[in-house]
């Protein structure tokens, strides 16, 4: 009997199947669960219960949503922030969890740290108090963002009921731009699936244009998943995966590795593996692009006009239109290019990696920003290569502050805030209302699209700008 | 978790579609201990800012049901989101669909997400806005939600979802009773994929 094709999430999923319960719900196994500072409700959970950690082994703390991105020399002023750092680092302590902290070299990011320390691995599950977990999948890992109660299930049993997802594929042929990154493709994907499109979906990109991208553009990619809805996006593991996570600290080393990719070398979906639904986007029609409202969806080419809810027959998503646009202070008609920002911020478990900052640096170098800006590397190795490269002198010259790692302006609970009323061109995730500070305003974009927003003072086309 | 069974509430329409949980719960709220209660941080910006969220009008006190619009609570994974809209009285919220990871929080928590076609939803929020303050029913045995008028809708739900509200179950102890399993995996995949396990770090 020849078996059924099968895709790459139904090769990891069945590799992790426990039990199986009368309803079809499988208890599948996790091989990484990363916390970060929100988990102290989850540990408050165990202390309630008396349970105790299953695999300290396989959970990895690291502090990145509170951390300061200015001066770490002294104690965090605000205590309540203060306390987030700091309880974590006990939970980690008294339970023998390992932890990334202040004063670890490789902190950062949860999301930039695991790759980089090759926790991130091809065919594993992994876990995290976070919706943005789907970042994982960029390496052929099942990387999904769980609650509190579920992190509490995690770490008393290593494991996790879960119904299989459906499947969905996301093709993407042909060759992009050298000014379109990996951000304006899962902008313009977003904006093909909707924002709830893809729920109770698992995204596998595919096409030559993902297999042209680097990790880090690939990880920008998955990063966005549940922006569309799905909790978790995959790409299948190749050579340049292979050639990312070899001598990294947590991966695995010698004839160990060479058994390991033998084994991740099965992953690729097979040929004629049946997805539940599939789209296709033509790299070649990708333009830069940029987000006017309060959802990843409202993603249009630079080179549109803010849209008019008049033009909308649906009197309820007319109403949702005309709320966006109230909320972000635009009228309808007019260029994407004419709407001046106020700040920008380059950072974010979804650009901030080497690459990000070198296409912003390559945008600033020998400018001047016209407005305020902050820029934070995702870990500190970024930092230390940034810094290097003289990265950071390029973004202090134009006159932007530059960070130390962490979640920072793209969620605002270190205190880095886009003040209210104020338009940010940012590099991040989310443009929900109040995400970057109460009434801030923000467009989503790349980094090279941030940086030229930077030098302008406007929401800009990079391909009229150019990089120097 | 408290139970879930029947519940007769006044609903509030929100004609929104993709509310986040940032909405719900701002992210400066995070910080707090889960006993400081969340119920005053519900839509804490967002019902002071947006005529679409009218949680503070007198004909909507002592609201137990949200009736909105699609994707939910979609967004961040946080769960502090539930929390607050279970301690500000909410144990029912009905929209064309929910973001995954709210959903499954919603569910360990005893927060009720009924997922209903959207003609349906929409028919339902016009039928409340006519008449604010009317009561919606929510039977989960049965499966029905009654509007004002006293016309039933059915919904489907997972049966082991719909078992763990109705009876108020914890997860966690039901997993334990697949320990032997657990185990046994556990030894076979350090024996067959030992690269799975992290390298030893010095």
């Amino acid at each position: 009997m020849t078996p059924q094709p099968r895709t790459l999430l139904d090769k990891v999923w069945d590799a992790h199947v426990m039990a199986t319960r009368p309803d079809g719900q499988a208890l599948l196994a996790i091989d990484r669960h990363l916390l970060h500072e929100g988990s102290f409700h989850a540990f408050g959970m165990l202390d309630h219960a008396g349970r105790p950690i299953r695999r300290p082994d396989l959970t990895f703390a690291v502090a990145d949503h509170y951390v300061p991105s200015r001066d770490r020399q002294g104690p965090i002023p605000d205590p309540e922030i203060a306390n987030m750092v700091s309880t974590l680092a006990r939970n980690a302590g008294r339970h023998g969890i390992r932890h990334f902290g202040l004063d670890d070299r490789a902190q950062g990011i949860v999301h930039v740290l695991a790759p980089e320390q090759g926790l991130t691995l091809p065919g594993l599950t992994i876990v995290c108090g976070d919706s943005h977990t789907s970042t994982h999948g960029a390496f052929g890992a099942l990387g999904f963002g769980i609650g509190a109660t579920e992190v509490a299930h995690v770490l008393a049993t290593q494991a996790l009921w879960q119904r299989r997802p459906k499947t969905l594929r996301v093709g993407i042929d042909g060759v992009l731009d050298p000014h379109v990154t990996a951000k304006d493709v899962i902008l313009a994907i977003i904006a093909v699936i909707g924002a709830g499109g893809a729920v109770g979906h698992v995204l596998e990109y595919a096409g030559s244009a993902i297999r042209g991208l680097s990790m880090e553009g690939r990880l920008t990619i998955c990063n966005m998943s549940i922006e569309a809805g799905a909790r978790a996006g995959m790409i299948a593991p190749d050579d340049t995966t292979f050639a990312f996570l070899e001598g990294r600290p947590y991966a695995p080393a010698g004839a160990m590795f060479d058994e390991a990719v033998a084994a991740w070398r099965q992953l690729p979906s097979d040929a004629g593996a049946r997805f539940d639904r599939e789209v296709t986007l033509d790299a070649s029609a990708i333009a830069p692009t940029v987000t006017w409202g309060t959802s990843p969806e409202t993603a249009l080419p630079v080179t549109e006009r803010v849209p008019d809810p008049g033009a909308e027959s649906d009197p309820t998503k007319a109403g949702q239109m005309r709320a966006m646009l109230d909320y972000m202070g635009l009228t309808p008609g007019m260029p994407l290019e004419s709407v001046a920002i106020d700040r920008v911020f380059i950072g974010s478990c979804t650009n901030s990696r080497i690459e990000d900052l070198r296409a912003a640096a390559g945008v600033l170098r020998g400018q001047k920003a016209l407005v305020p800006g902050l820029v934070v590397p995702g870990s500190g190795p970024v930092r230390r290569q940034a810094e290097s490269e003289g990265l950071d002198q390029v973004f202090r010259e134009a006159g932007l502050e530059w960070g130390e790692p962490g979640c920072s302006m793209c969620v605002g609970i270190n205190g880095d805030l886009v003040p209210a009323g104020e338009r940010c061109a940012s590099t991040t995730n989310r443009n929900f209302p109040g995400r970057q500070g109460p009434n801030a305003r923000t467009h989503l974009m790349s980094p090279a699209m941030a940086a030229a927003a930077a030098v302008t003072g406007r929401l800009t086309d990079i391909r009229r700008l150019g990089s120097r | 978790m408290q139970p879930f069974t029947t519940l007769q509430a006044v609903a509030v329409p929100l004609a929104v579609a993709n509310i986040d949980t940032d909405q719900i719960l701002p992210a400066r709220f995070l910080k707090k201990p889960r006993s400081a209660g969340y119920g005053n941080f519900l839509f804490h910006d967002e019902r002071r800012r947006s005529e679409a969220v009218p949680l503070d009008e007198p004909a909507y006190a002592g609201a137990g049901i949200l009736v909105t619009d699609r994707n939910f609570g979609c967004g961040s994974s946080r769960e502090g989101a539930v929390y607050a809209l279970v301690d500000g009285g909410i144990r029912c919220v009905i929209a064309p669909s929910f973001g995954d990871i709210f959903a499954s929080n919603a569910a360990k928590n005893g927060l009720l997400t009924v997922t209903l076609p959207e003609e349906a939803v929409a028919a339902l929020r016009t039928r409340l806005a006519a008449e604010p303050g009317a009561a919606v029913t929510v039977d989960l045995p049965a499966q029905t939600v009654t509007d004002p008028d006293g016309a039933a809708v059915p919904f489907e739900i997972d049966p082991f979802k719909k078992r763990c509200l109705v009876e108020g179950l914890d997860d966690v102890a039901l997993t334990l009773e697949h320990a032997d399993a657990i185990a046994a995996y556990e030894a076979r995949a350090a024996a067959e994929t030992p690269w799975r396990v992290p390298a030893t770090v010095g």
